[in-house]
Order: structure tokens, then C-alpha cells, then sequence
């Protein structure tokens, strides 16, 4: 029954996350990310389509975002506080730290950069901020009374989070982005065998399995530290969060390590602020770190310090960690025209980089560039490119699927043809269905939810006394009286639903003649009936009363003469309805006769 | 009669107001529950005697039956196991009462408290079977209850007490003896988790004991490892492994398939599933099981290690194959450009395999979990399995040497550990050996040391790897000029493995030129030094080198060969027999020419035994110094020599001793000969136990003669004493402890006697019907003669001597600034040595403190503080806390380390009483030679000290 909406910005395209979830009648969204591609509308959500145009803080019973990447909460102050909701959003802490920051940076450059207009303010984070509701690891969440949350460890960046959403025995889990194989700063996702309904995983790396993560950290630091060795300069343009801490601590234990003296800088900005959440949040990082803490903790580092723009030209070895990332701007494009002439230094790029800019360009080998003011800067010195990516690859994504086990797994968040691929393999590897929806498709799950049923523990107990012990797992059959009433169920005794309904009881009799063949009197046949039921039933308690008749538990058999042939006897069944299994075999019983030999 | 029993009965009974009336007194007063709760728990803290066990048994059942409160019935229950515990007392009489009590009971809690006891009650009594078989009767009647608690204790009992051998159960038949097996198995699949993981628990337990599990158990198994509780998947792996070895070699049949593999290879794939299982326990669990899967075939065993990279559905190389490929391509060391590691080839889609690949990369995910617990098993796990195949040690190689760089040093370290113990098969490539020396820079000691010496013992395939491998050492040194030694030992290795490789290099190592002659370098440098080491052991199999040498090459061998003959091997130079080695080139070079030596010269002492007194010690005097010449330069030889040559020293003393002409003069008027006679007993003494103590390898046939030895020091002795005292009441005490001390010998050393012919002892025993019954003066007259005349007993020697050294790395004692700190508060003083040849270091090794006033100081290391290295080697790391007094001026301390024994037993039986863990600080005798029950075994090492004052 759970029914599922996506939304444009998440499907099967990496860039917006923004995904609707109703689930027995509640409406959760999931992330409320923005596209880095566009500088339009395009760039948030088309938030209209959810309701039309009713109220969103009527529509949606909460949000939740999973992490502070800008694709998962850029367009989260726009929405609240532009479009207009006011209901609760759900964040960890380390989240709703550090997201502010990265808005913040993200207005200053979109407004006060670009000069755009009609923006979310730093009054409108603000506000917005003051919507979210923080919560911890494994912390269940109950956003109202039938809809709870909770939060699993997800790796990729500090403070990530996978989301369980339970109604009643219904259940999703999104992941957001995650990441299974830990690294330097972080520890694996993890989850556990929760069996949700619908698992949204992300699938970035849908038909990649990636190298062990000890090569390229081997190669990179064997890197660094030739360069280092020579007396050259090593420049690494990273982005502020995430992948330039992992770097920072693997650079700063080698550092540690091997007793180097050559300094490491930092470009300020808002990293220091970032790097202060790092500090904090030790419960969110990896073994290593959360275990020697307590001696020193790691992200203050001893090596690294921050950059100062006149450090650039001091001699002598360096490592500079420099945003952005791509070489398209700001002080690692400066740093780079500076050192970029000698063939003794080294540029490291992390990650990615977009068609275009100068990162680009120098990857795919260019050796000469043309800058502004038809400048060519000659790039004497060594490019290197080193990937660390914090997503889960093919296998990682199989490996969550097999500790959550799904009944029913959607992907989103990666190229059409890749998923098609890994939605296959889900198929055929677990069995379970596996849904791909486009952007602004709806995929509707249909579930068989289990429906509880409150038993009285009287009746509990009088049940299993019956029969056999309980059999561990398998069903058993119990009498009692459903009753519904007021959106709940109950299982009770037939006497005390009587009772609360207020309702006599009717007894319902079956009888049912069994002609016999006996020439003999009347309570010789019935002697002998009796000495024949004895025989056969023997776990029941059969009794000859003194009237002639006999009964066998509840059932009442009586015998008379046939009123036209004296030779054949009637005998009369009776039983209630509740001794029907009972009743119907003593009829077939005594419908096959009397054994002749008891005579 | 009658009477009299009756009278000792009652006399026991009012000498033991036992326990068991005083606690039937306390129960009978309890009021509530609470309080009898009290009663009893006081009663559980004071032991009870094993007589009255029984009695107090019947007294608590007593109250069992009374009592209606369930807390106070399990605490009874409880009670009882304890008490069946008491050591002596036999439990069967009480076992009859606690089955009956079972019956009436309803609260399932103190069922299973009371099934507890009944397990107790069972391990006491495991060889009677019948008792056996009934409490396993009970527990399976008790299996249908409803309350796990019960059932698992039911499924304990069955595991702890279950008929084993099939013959029993035979036996027993009539008895409904059921298949335990099946039994257990079927609780495999109960509703409770704690039951199931009991069930599987009980199962290991039978296995243990000897019962030989059924096969049909491996389905059942293998359904459990998708259990969704971790402990009973972390059980199930373990029955899984146990079943896999059991029947390697049966066939399974693969679902979903008609094809079928070896059981051993099946449960190798599920074990290495359970590597990526979602809990840690489980994972550590699998990957530790994994290693010990000899039997699996070779290429399940590699698929382990190949995760099958792919990027956009197409195949990818590993960085690995990259490495190997550009390696092999010659193109090493270009750097990597964007897009080198594109992929290749496309996939098929279908063939792909995502999770149910079993074995594949199961390594490659052990080794870079998240839990450091589960990459040190993983690592154990690739050690153990690449140590039994050689193909496999090959591959794992890369994944071992990215493991150097992990985050936590354990993990490093015993990467490294594990490469040592593999290395036998394995080359290391250039790159690879690149990745390993970078480690060398580590700043952990630790480190550092565990790398030499993996290269001590690994094979390198260039003469370019030769010199990348000496390079980085001479830069370590440089950086780290505390490993020199351990450098010089690697370089040691390193050349006498690879002389062929080192050939080429030595022009330019020796930076020799075919025209010029080069300035000499310098004989002290420590870097010089370990380029000589390397090209020394290289020439020794390599007659061609010392071609390439130059003159003062050749001078500096000489010197090398004398300072540092552990290091430098002895080398036939042609044509240079000044130089050469002490060894003439005309002995045979298949015998070795030095043990030969050594045997030559003990043979001439050993049978010249009627030579005039003079000739005999001047002939050992040389003999000891030939020896120990001998023990300095051949380290191999060092143990025997020194060990002989001790003794020969002892031998020596005595013959002086006794070859004093003052024995018939009358005693105190030569007082200072009679000094030396006994300073002499008295050394002989301490020689005997450091030759019985301080050589690893010394075997009884040795230990007789060192106790004869000694044995000899106090006779002399007590003739010493004998002369010196006046009066002969104190004479009585000594002959008295001195005849105790030869039977003693005679009982101990009994069937080494016949050996013994002519000897002291021997004499000594013909004599001993009359030693005891003279006077003490007679006795020394007779010891007197006898230590004359006794003939020099010949000392074999064992196969293997080693003797303990220990040298004290840390602190050097070359700092001239003082240790500063204030009186009446401690410093740390940080201690590091090697210990060679020390057996069971934590028991036997401490570290003395002498301070100037002669206070001194024993400390007991933490069994924690020694590492070992290799085989035969320790290294303590330890601190040792100093305090004194204030002093004016800063003065010097002594550190030390002692080897403690125990001077009563013989070695074999040797344990020293386990030392306190803290420090004890004992006012020691002042003596020269270390203190009763210790031998100092390290040069002491002077640390400037430098108590203040307290400032006020």
C-alpha cells in the first residue's frame, strides 16, 4: 500500500534529490536538494507539483535530509521559507551544523558574486534552520503518532545518515548517499536487518566495482612525498567538506608517521568553521579516531596550518590544500598560475572535474592555457589525478540490499542505462522487485501488511493449553471473536464478547438420526454402543448415564426403537456447534455399524 | 566398643559446631524472603570446609522445600552448584536430590539455575556414564519448556555431558538414548535466538569432546548463517568450519545448479561471505576461520583475493596488474596519467556476478574493513594459508604490502610479522620492494626494527633492488642512528643472500675507480661500515669479489673481522694470508675449523690429567684464553667456548685452592691465603649457577657436572671453615648440611652415577658409611684427601649452547646532562634492551637500580613490556621509576638487568614464584656479584642523576 511519488531532481539523474513518499496515508519528503547546473528556476524543485495548490505544511507530514551536500539541502531555506512550510525537517546534528555554513557560502556567491536576485537571505537560513529537528544514530523518532524515524550510519560525509520511515508495520528506508567501504575519516554505512517494504538506495556507481582504497592512498602519498622529497610544491584544490578532511588526516598521519617537517597549509575560509564540527562530532567518525581522542584528537592537526596568500611564494617544499575544487576560480587558480612554471611541483586533483574549466583541461593532457588577457601560462609541473570517492560501488549497494533485505528495492540517483544493469542483478540475485522510476514518475508499491490484533491473555493462555505445545513458527489455530470496533482489533473469548455487546447467547444444536440393525432391547444396543465408543475413543471421557443415554464429552446420543421395524434401533446424535469436529466423526462412527463380535 | 564409638561420635559433633547448624539457625530466623536472601548471600562469601559440604547441602534443600519465595529457590539453586564445586567432595550423594527437585518446580528461572547445578554436578562426575546419561535424560525432558532460559541450559547439558562414544549409547538403549545429535539439531531452528545459538554451541561442545558430527548437519548449518542474530551466525561459522574439516572431501551438490563442488571448498565460499557480513563479531570470527581452511583448493584460494574491478560494465585492471604491467613493461616509476586505469574490455552483463560469488575478494574486503579487529585476522588468515601455498603467498604479496600503510599500527606491524614468516616463498618485484622501504622512514621503533628484519630474510630479484634496498637503509640511518645494529645485521643478511646481485655494485659502492685511487673513507662511519657489511657477506660465496677491493679495503676488514666479528665473516683472501683469518686455507673448508678448534684444545685438557700441578693450570690458563678469544669472534661458537671455558675457570680455582702449600700449617696464622681459598670457593659457587642458569640448551648430563662442581666449592669450603673457626660446635651444623646436600646429590642425580667413575662424588659415596659416623674433624680430613685426589670430571657438551646476553640499548649512558628532579617524587627513566637466549623473560629477567649511597632497587618489567621479535629474542621496553633523597651534586646511578633463579630446584623444573606486577623496593646486601638467587647479565649502564631539593 505504500505509495511512492518522485520528484523531479532525484530519478535516474545525478543532481537534485528531492523525493516524495506517501506511506499509509502519510506524506514524507525525502532531501530537498538543488542542481550545481543550473543558474534558473530549474535549479530547485518545481515544488508546485506536489500540491497544486494546497498548503505544503498541510500536505507533508515532515522532511528529512540526509546529509549537508548541497544536491541533498541547497533548496531547503527556498522551500520552507519562500514556498512556505513550516512543518518539522529532520536532520543529524552534524547536519544541521554544518549545513548553514554551506548555504551561507552558497547565497554569498549566487548573490553577492553573481549579483542574482530573488534569493533566499541569511535571515531565511536562519528561519529555516529553526524548523530542523536534530536527531541521533538509532534515536526512533515519533513525528506523530502513527509516523516514526530513525537514523542508521551512512559513511560518505560527516553526519550521514540513512533514514528507516515506519507507519505501522510499513516501512521504507532511503539511504541518501552512501558509502560502505570506510575511509580515513569515516566509518562504513551500516544498517540492520530492518526487512523495510521499499529500500531507496542511491546508485551513483551502479555498474562500477571499485579498486581497493589502499592502492590509491599508497600511490598518493608516495606522490606527495617524492614531490615533497625533491623540494617541489604540491597543490591540491579540493572543496571545502568532506573529501579534503579524509585528505588532511591521511596527509597529517603520514606526516606523523615518517617524522616530515615540510609544512601543510590550509586555505581558511569556511573550512576552519568546518573543521571546528569535524572536532566535535568524534561519535561520527571512524574507529581509529573515535578511539585515540581522547589522547589527541585528529582533526587538530599538528601539521597543517592555515594558508596565508604570501605563503605562495616562500621557497622551499609545501603541500596546499586550496579550494574550489576544479581550478575554476578563487585561490587554487591563483596558487596554480604561480607554481604552475615549474617542473619540480605537483597539482593532485582529487575528484571530478566539470567540461571546461581549467582542472579539465589540464587532466586531459593540455600543456599550454590560454587565460585571461590572452595570457598563455606554459604547465610545466607534474598533473596528477587521484580519485577518492565516497559512494558505494555495485558491490557495496548489494551488500547493503542483503543486510537490510528489502521486499521491494528503487533506485535513484544515477544514469538510466547503469541502473538497468544493477536492477537485474537485484532481481535475479534476491529475488525481490526492483523499480528504476523516471523524474516526476510515480511507482506505486503494493504491500501486504501484516495487520495486528490484540488477544486477551486469558484466552491466550486457554488456547495453548489446548493441544499440542506451541511449535515455534508455525501458525496455529485458535477460536475466539474477532472484534472490530473503533479502528482496532481484538481477539476475546466468545463469553465476554457476549458480554460487551450485550448480546444473549444462542445455542445451535445439530442432531442427526443414525439407524442401526440391532434386534436387541433397547438398552442392550445402547450398552453395547457404549462399550463400542469406549473401545474406540479412548482420550475421551465416555459416560453411560443412568437415563439410558450416553454421553461422549458434550455429545448426547440416545437410542430408541424404530416405531415400525423393532429390529432397527434409532439413535439420536446431538451436539453443539462447537463440538462439530467431534459430532460429525461419532455420526460416521456409528454409521458404519456395530462390530458384530462385542456381542 | 559400643560405647566408645558412640562417644567419639559425639565428641565430633560438639568440636564442629558446623556450618550447616549455624546457617539452619540463620534460615530458620529469616522471617521474609528478603532476609533469608540476606542470610544466604552472607553465607556464599565464606568458604566451607569439604566435610561439611553434604550437611549444609541437605540443610539448604531442606529449605528448598520450604521455601516459597523463587529469588530465595534460586539462590538456594545456585548455592548448590557452588558447593558441588568445592574441590574434594564428591557430588554424586546430592544428585539425586537436585534431580527431584526439578519436578515440583515451577518458576522457569529457578529451573534453570537448578539445571546450572546439575551441569556442575555432571563435569564432577564425567566418568560415570550412567550418571551421565540420566541428567542428560532430565535435560532433554526439560527441553520442551517453554522458557529459553531453561531449554539453553537443557541444550548445555547435553553439549557438556552427551554420550560421546558410539558404544554407550548402544548400551544404553533401552534407556531411550536418543541420537544426541539429532536431538540438538532440531533445536536449530527454536523460535529464540539464544536457544538456537546453545543449540549450535552444544553441538561444537560434542565435537569437542570427541564425537565425530554427522554430515547431514551441514545444510542445517549453512541455513543459520542467514540467521538475523549475530551470534548464531557467529556460531554457525564456527560449525561450519568444524564440519568442513571433518569431510573435506565429500561432495555437495550447488543450488540452483547440477553441479557439484568438495564440501571444503563450499563452506570456504559461505565462510567468506560471512567477511562482509553486517556485524563485526561475525566478520572478525570468519576471517580468523578462514585461515585456517588448509585444504581448499588453489583456485577458490585466489579468487579470494580478486574482486573483479569494473567501471561502466567494462572489465578493469586493479592497480595491482597495473603495477605488475608496467613493471614488467620496464616503464616503472612513470607517473600515472589521468585515465591510465581506463577499462578495458567490455563485460558480458549476464556473467557478472555481484554477491553470490562466494570466495571472490573476500580478503580485499577483510583487509580494508572498517574494525581493525578484522583486518588483523584477515591479515592472520592470509599469513596462515599463504604459509601452506606458495601460488597464493605470490598474490597475496600486494595486498600484504598495501597493508603497510594502514592507519593503526597494530596492523602494520603484524603485516609485517607476516611477510617475514612468508617470505621463504616469495620475490619481492622492484615497485613492491619500493613500498616496503618506504616504511623504513616510519618514527615508530617498532616498526622500523619488525622491517629490517623482514629483509633479513627476503629475496630480491635485481641488483637494482640491491641498491634501492641499501639506499633506503643508509638514509634510515642517517635518520635513525639508534638502528645502526639492526641496519648492520639486516645488510648482513642481505649480502650473504644475494651474492651475485651485490657483484656488480661493488665498484660503486666502494666507489673504486680503475685509474685514480679514492680517499680512504672513514673507519668509524657508521654508513661505511654497513656498505662493508653488505659487500663482506656477499664475498664469502663469492671467490671472484675481493678482486674489486682495494688496499685500504682490505686493512679495514682486518679491523672489522676483529671488532665486529658477528657481522663480518671470516674470508679466504688469495694471496693475502697476512691478513687473512687466523684460519689456515689448508684445512678442509667442509669442517668447520673453529668448532674443531674448540674440541682439539678441551681434548688436551681433558687428557692431560697427570701433568706436574704447575703445567695443569698453566695449560688451562691458556686453554681459557683461547676460548674466550674463540667465543669473541665466532658468534656461532660463543655459547660453547664460554661455557667451557667457565668451567675450565672453575676447574682452575680449585686446583689453586687445594695447590696452596699452607693446608698442614696451622690455620690462623695464614688467614690471608685461607681469603683466598674461600673467595675462591666462594666464586666457584656463583660460576656453577650462572652455567646452570644462564645457558639456554643445557641438559642434564651437563647440570650434573655443574652440581658435582658446586659441589666440590663447598666441600672446599667447609674445609676453609674448618681451619679458620676454633671450636667444633658450628663444624656439627655444616657437616650435617653438607652430608645432606651429597645424599641429596646421590638422589637426584642417581642414574648419571655410573658416569661418574674416579670423581669426587664417587669417592665420596664409597666413604659415606664412615662420614657419618666420624667426628666433624675427621670428616674434613676425608674431604680434604679426597678433593685431592679426585680425577677432573670431563664436561660434554649439548648439541646447542646458548648463552642469555642482555644489552641495555636505552639509556646509553653518555649523557652528561642530568636527570633532573625533585626529591621525594619520581622520574621515569625510560629502559630498552635486547634479550637473547632468555627463557620466559617475564619471569626471569629484572632491572636493578644501584644508587651511589648503595641502595639498591629491584623492579619487576610488566610481562607486557616484552616484545619478541624473533625466535630467541626479547626486547624489553619498560620505565623504571627513580626517587631519593636530595643530593648536592648530580651523581651517577646504575641500571642493570638481573636474571633471577631459583637455586633449589634444578632447571628443568625451574619456576620462579610469579613476581609481583608493581615495583618492590628492597634494601639489598651490598655485594659485588648481585644479590642471592640473581645473576646481573648485562653491563651495568651509568645514568647521571640529580635530586633537588624541594622548593618551598
Amino acid at each position: 500500500l505504500v505509495c511512492l511519488c518522485l520528484h523531479p531532481g532525484a530519478g535516474q539523474d545525478v543532481g537534485r534529490s528531492c523525493i516524495l513518499v506517501s506511506i499509509a496515508g502519510k506524506n514524507v519528503m525525502l532531501d530537498c536538494g538543488m542542481h550545481m547546473g543550473y543558474n534558473d528556476d530549474r535549479r530547485f524543485p518545481d515544488f508546485s507539483y506536489i500540491t497544486q495548490n494546497g498548503r505544503l505544511t498541510d500536505f507533508l507530514d515532515c522532511v528529512i535530509i540526509s546529509h549537508f551536500h548541497l544536491d541533498h539541502c541547497g533548496a531547503l531555506p527556498y522551500f520552507s521559507e519562500m514556498v512556505g512550510y513550516d512543518g518539522p525537517i529532520y536532520m543529524t546534528h552534524p547536519t544541521k551544523a554544518i549545513c548553514p555554513i554551506l548555504l551561507e557560502d552558497y547565497r554569498k556567491i549566487t548573490v553577492d558574486k553573481k549579483g542574482e536576485t530573488n534569493f533566499f537571505t541569511s535571515q531565511m537560513i536562519k528561519d529555516c534552520m529553526k524548523k530542523v529537528v536534530a536527531v541521533h544514530l538509532h534515536q526512533t523518532v515519533q513525528v506523530d503518532e502513527e509516523l516514526e524515524i530513525k537514523a542508521y550510519y551512512a559513511g560518505h560525509v560527516l553526519g550521514a545518515a540513512m533514514f528507516q520511515i515506519k507507519v505501522g508495520c510499513e516501512s521504507v528506508v532511503y539511504t541518501g548517499d552512501y558509502n560502505m567501504t570506510p575511509d580515513r575519516h569515516l566509518g562504513a554505512a551500516w544498517i540492520d536487518k530492518c526487512r523495510p517494504d521499499l529500500l531507496i538506495s542511491e546508485s551513483t556507481y551502479a555498474t562500477t566495482i571499485r579498486d581497493s582504497k589502499r592502492c590509491r592512498e599508497r600511490d598518493f602519498l608516495k606522490k606527495v612525498h617524492e614531490t615533497v622529497e625533491r623540494g617541489g610544491k604540491v597543490l591540491i584544490p579540493v572543496f571545502a567538506l568532506g573529501r579534503a578532511q579524509e585528505l588532511c588526516i591521511l596527509l597529517e598521519t603520514f606526516w606523523e608517521r615518517m617524522n616530515l617537517k615540510a609544512p601543510i597549509y590550509f586555505s581558511t575560509g569556511l573550512t576552519e568553521k568546518a573543521n571546528h564540527y569535524y572536532k566535535l562530532f568524534i561519535t561520527w567518525t571512524n574507529q581509529k579516531i573515535r578511539k585515540t581522542f581522547v589522547q589527541r584528537n585528529m582533526f587538530e592537526f599538528k601539521h597543517i596550518k592555515a594558508f596565508d596568500r604570501a605563503f605562495a611564494d616562500n621557497p622551499g617544499p609545501m603541500v596546499v590544500f586550496a579550494t574550489p575544487g576544479m581550478l575554476h576560480a578563487g585561490q587554487s587558480l591563483q596558487i596554480f598560475r604561480k607554481w604552475a612554471g615549474n617542473e619540480k611541483n605537483m597539482v593532485i586533483m582529487p575528484g571530478y572535474c566539470v567540461q571546461g574549466t581549467v582542472g579539465h583541461k589540464i587532466l586531459s593532457g593540455q600543456r599550454k592555457l590560454e587565460m585571461e588577457g590572452r595570457q598563455i601560462l606554459e604547465v610545466k609541473m607534474q598533473v596528477e589525478y587521484m580519485s577518492f570517492s565516497a559512494h558505494a560501488d555495485a558491490k557495496g549497494i548489494m551488500q547493503l540490499i542483503r543486510q537490510a533485505e528489502p521486499r521491494n528495492v528503487l533506485l535513484v540517483h544515477g544514469e538510466a542505462k547503469k541502473m538497468e544493469f544493477l536492477k537485474q542483478k537485484i532481481e535475479q540475485e534476491f529475488h525481490v522487485n526492483c523499480y528504476m522510476p523516471a523524474n516526476g514518475e510515480t511507482t506505486t508499491i503494493f504491500t501486504n501488511p501484516s495487520i495486528p490484533v490484540d488477544i486477551s491473555l486469558g484466552l491466550l493462555k486457554r488456547e495453548t493449553a489446548i493441544g499440542l505445545l506451541p511449535d515455534a513458527k508455525k501458525p496455529k489455530l485458535m477460536h475466539g471473536t474477532l472484534i472490530m470496533k473503533d479502528n482496532s482489533f481484538r481477539l476475546v473469548s466468545p463469553e465476554q464478547a457476549l458480554k460487551e455487546l450485550g448480546l444473549a447467547e444462542h445455542q445451535l444444536r445439530f442432531t442427526c438420526r443414525v439407524h442401526i440393525q440391532d434386534p436387541r432391547k433397547e438398552h442392550e444396543t445402547v450398552l453395547r454402543v457404549y462399550n463400542h465408543l469406549k473401545g474406540v475413543l479412548k482420550d475421551y471421557s465416555v459416560q453411560h448415564l443412568p437415563d439410558g443415554s450416553i454421553t461422549v464429552e458434550s455429545i448426547l446420543i440416545q437410542a430408541t426403537a424404530h416405531s415400525e421395524d423393532q429390529g432397527t434401533k434409532v439413535l439420536l446424535v446431538s451436539w453443539t456447534y462447537q463440538d462439530e469436529e467431534l459430532g460429525s466423526y461419532l455420526t460416521s462412527l456409528l454409521k458404519k455399524g456395530l462390530p458384530q463380535s462385542t456381542a | 566398643q559400643q560405647q566408645h564409638e558412640d562417644l567419639s561420635a559425639k565428641k565430633l559433633r560438639l568440636t564442629k559446631p558446623s556450618k550447616s547448624a549455624a546457617l539452619h539457625v540463620d534460615l530458620c530466623k529469616a522471617t521474609s524472603p528478603a532476609d533469608a536472601l540476606q542470610y544466604l548471600l552472607q553465607f556464599a562469601r565464606k568458604p566451607v570446609e569439604v566435610e561439611s559440604v553434604e550437611g549444609v547441602v541437605r540443610i539448604l534443600l531442606e529449605h528448598y522445600y520450604k521455601e516459597n519465595d523463587a529469588s530465595v529457590r534460586l539462590k538456594i539453586a545456585s548455592l548448590l552448584g557452588l558447593l558441588s564445586k568445592t574441590a574434594g567432595f564428591s557430588p554424586d550423594c546430592i544428585m539425586d536430590d537436585a534431580i527431584n527437585t526439578l519436578q515440583n518446580e515451577k518458576s522457569h528461572q529457578v529451573l534453570a539455575q537448578l539445571l546450572d547445578t546439575l551441569l556442575v554436578i555432571g563435569t564432577k562426575l564425567t566418568e560415570n556414564p550412567s550418571v551421565r546419561m540420566r541428567l542428560v535424560e532430565v535435560a532433554c525432558k526439560h527441553l520442551t519448556d517453554s522458557s529459553h532460559g531453561v531449554r539453553n541450559k537443557c541444550l548445555q547439558l547435553i553439549g557438556c555431558l552427551g554420550p560421546v562414544e558410539k558404544g554407550v549409547a548402544k548400551e544404553a538403549e533401552s534407556q531411550a538414548a536418543k541420537d544426541v545429535q539429532k536431538i540438538i539439531g532440531d533445536h536449530f531452528n527454536d523460535q529464540d535466538p539464544r536457544v538456537r545459538t546453545a543449540a549450535i554451541k552444544a553441538m561444537l561442545q560434542l565435537h569437542e569432546r570427541g564425537l565425530k558430527l554427522q554430515q547431514a548437519i551441514y545444510s542445517q548449518a549453512c541455513k543459520l548463517l542467514a540467521d538475523d542474530y549475530e551470534q548464531v551466525r557467529s556460531a554457525a561459522v564456527q560449525l561450519i568450519w568444524v564440519l568442513s574439516q571433518l569431510y573435506p572431501e565429500s561432495i555437495v551438490p550447488i543450488p540452483s545448479s547440477n553441479e557439484e563442488i568438495r564440501l571444503v571448498d563450499d563452506a570456504f565460499g559461505k565462510i567468506c561471505h560471512m567477511v562482509s557480513d553486517g556485524s563485526w563479531v561475525v566478520r572478525v570470527q570468519a576471517a580468523k576461520l578462514l585461515g585456517s581452511m588448509q585444504q581448499v583448493s588453489s583456485h577458490f584460494l585466489e579468487q579470494t583475493l580478486d574482486k573483479k574491478l569494473m567501471s561502466d560494465l567494462r572489465r578493469k585492471r586493479t592497480a595491482h596488474e597495473r603495477a605488475k604491467e608496467l613493471y614488467s613493461s620496464g616503464e616503472f616509476s612513470s607517473g600515472r596519467k589521468w585515465g591510465d586505469d581506463a577499462p578495458k574490455e567490455e563485460i558480458d552483463t549476464g556473467a557478472v556476478n555481484l554477491i553470490e560469488s562466494g570466495a571472490c575478494g573476500a580478503f580485499v574486503h577483510g583487509l580494508e574493513d572498517e574494525m581493525y579487529e578484522v583486518r588483523i585476522a584477515a591479515v592472520e588468515a592470509l599469513c596462515m594459508l599463504a604459509q601452506s601455498s606458495p601460488s597464493f603467498a605470490e598474490k597475496c604479496l600486494d595486498f600484504l604490502v598495501d597493508m603497510f600503510n594502514d592507519e593503526i599500527e597494530e596492523v602494520r606491524l603484524q603485516s609485517i610479522h607476516t611477510m617475514r614468516k612468508i617470505s621463504n616463498n616469495i620475490t619481492l618485484r622492484e615497485d613492491q620492494l619500493d613500498t616496503v622501504l618506504a616504511v623504513l622512514e616510519d618514527s615508530s621503533r617498532d616498526i622500523r626494527e619488525a622491517l629490517h628484519e623482514l629483509l633479513c630474510c627476503t629475496n630480491v630479484s635485481t641488483k637494482e633492488g640491491i641498491h634501492l634496498a641499501l639506499v633506503e637503509l643508509l638514509k634510515n640511518l642517517t635518520k635513525y642512528p639508534t638502528d645502526r645494529e639492526s641496519i648492520w645485521k639486516c645488510l648482513k643478511f642481505l649480502g650473504s643472500r644475494h651474492p651475485t646481485l651485490v657483484l656488480p655494485l661493488v665498484p660503486e659502492l666502494l666507489s673504486t675507480h680503475p685509474f685514480f685511487d679514492t680517499p680512504e673513507p672513514d673507519m668509524d662511519d657508521p654508513a661505511y661500515i654497513a656498505v662493508l657489511v653488505l659487500i663482506f657477506n656477499a664475498a664469502k660465496s663469492c671467490p671472484t669479489m675481493p678482486a674489486l677491493f682495494s688496499d685500504h679495503t682490505f686493512r679495514h676488514y682486518a679491523y672489522l673481522r676483529d671488532s665486529l666479528s658477528h657481522l663480518v665473516p671470516p674470508l679466504r683472501l688469495p694471496g693475502r694470508k697476512l691478513l687473512s683469518s687466523p684460519v689456515s686455507p689448508s684445512i678442509t673448508p667442509h669442517e668447520d675449523p673453529s668448532q674443531q678448534f674448540l674440541h682439539q684444545s678441551l681434548e688436551r685438557v681433558y687428557n692431560l690429567q697427570h701433568l706436574d700441578p704447575q703445567g695443569i693450570q698453566e695449560l688451562l690458563e691458556f686453554t681459557i684464553r683461547d676460548l674466550q678469544r674463540l667465543g669473541e669472534l665466532q658468534s656461532e661458537l660463543a655459547g660453547m667456548a664460554d661455557f667451557t671455558a667457565t668451567y675450565l675457570q672453575c676447574q682452575l680455582l680449585l686446583i689453586k685452592a687445594l695447590q696452596e702449600k699452607l693446608w698442614n700449617v696451622a690455620a690462623p696464622l695464614y688467614l690471608k691465603q685461607n681469603a683466598l681459598a674461600s673467595a675462591a670457593a666462594k666464586q666457584i659457587l656463583e660460576e656453577t649457577y650462572k652455567m646452570e642458569f644462564m645457558y639456554s640448551g643445557v641438559e642434564s648430563r651437563q647440570v650434573v657436572i655443574i652440581h658435582h662442581m658446586r659441589l666440590q666449592a663447598k666441600a672446599l669450603q667447609l674445609i676453609v671453615t674448618a681451619r679458620t673457626t676454633r671450636g667444633v660446635e658450628p663444624l656439627f651444623g655444616m657437616c650435617e648440611k653438607f652430608l645432606q646436600e651429597v645424599d641429596s646429590f646421590q638422589r637426584c642425580f642417581i642414574s648419571e652415577l655410573p658416569h661418574m667413575q674416579g670423581s669426587f662424588v664417587d669417592k665420596l659415596l664409597d666413604l659415606m658409611p664412615r662420614l657419618v659416623t666420624s667426628k666433624p674433624s675427621e670428616v674434613v680430613k676425608i674431604l680434604q684427601t679426597t678433593l685431592r685426589q679426585s680425577t677432573f670430571l670431563h664436561l660434554p657438551l649439548p648439541e646447542q649452547l646458548h648463552r642469555a646476553t642482555a644489552n641495555i640499548i636505552e639509556p646509553t649512558g653518555e649523557s652528561d646532562n642530568p636527570l633532573r628532579f625533585t626529591s621525594g617524587l619520581v622520574v621515569a627513566l625510560d629502559v630498552d634492551a635486547t634479550l637473547e637466549h632468555v627463557q620466559d623473560p617475564q619471569g626471569t629477567v629484572k632491572v636493578q637500580v644501584l644508587y651511589p649511597d648503595g641502595q639498591a632497587q629491584i623492579i619487576h618489567p610488566k610481562p607486557a613490556d616484552f616484545r619478541n621479535p624473533g625466535p630467541g629474542r626479547h626486547r624489553l621496553i619498560t620505565q623504571v621509576y627513580l626517587s631519593h633523597t636530595a643530593w648536592t651534586e648530580p651523581c651517577q646511578i646504575e641500571v642493570r638487568l638481573l636474571l633471577a633463579y631459583n637455586s633449589n630446584r634444578s632447571k628443568a623444573s625451574a619456576k620462579i614464584p610469579k613476581p609481583s606486577w608493581n615495583e618492590s623496593l628492597e634494601a639489598l646486601p651490598q655485594s659485588e656479584n648481585g644479590i642471592e638467587g640473581t645473576i646481573p647479565f648485562s653491563k651495568p649502564v651509568k645514568v647521571y642523576i640529580m635530586p633537588k631539593p624541594a622548593r618551598r
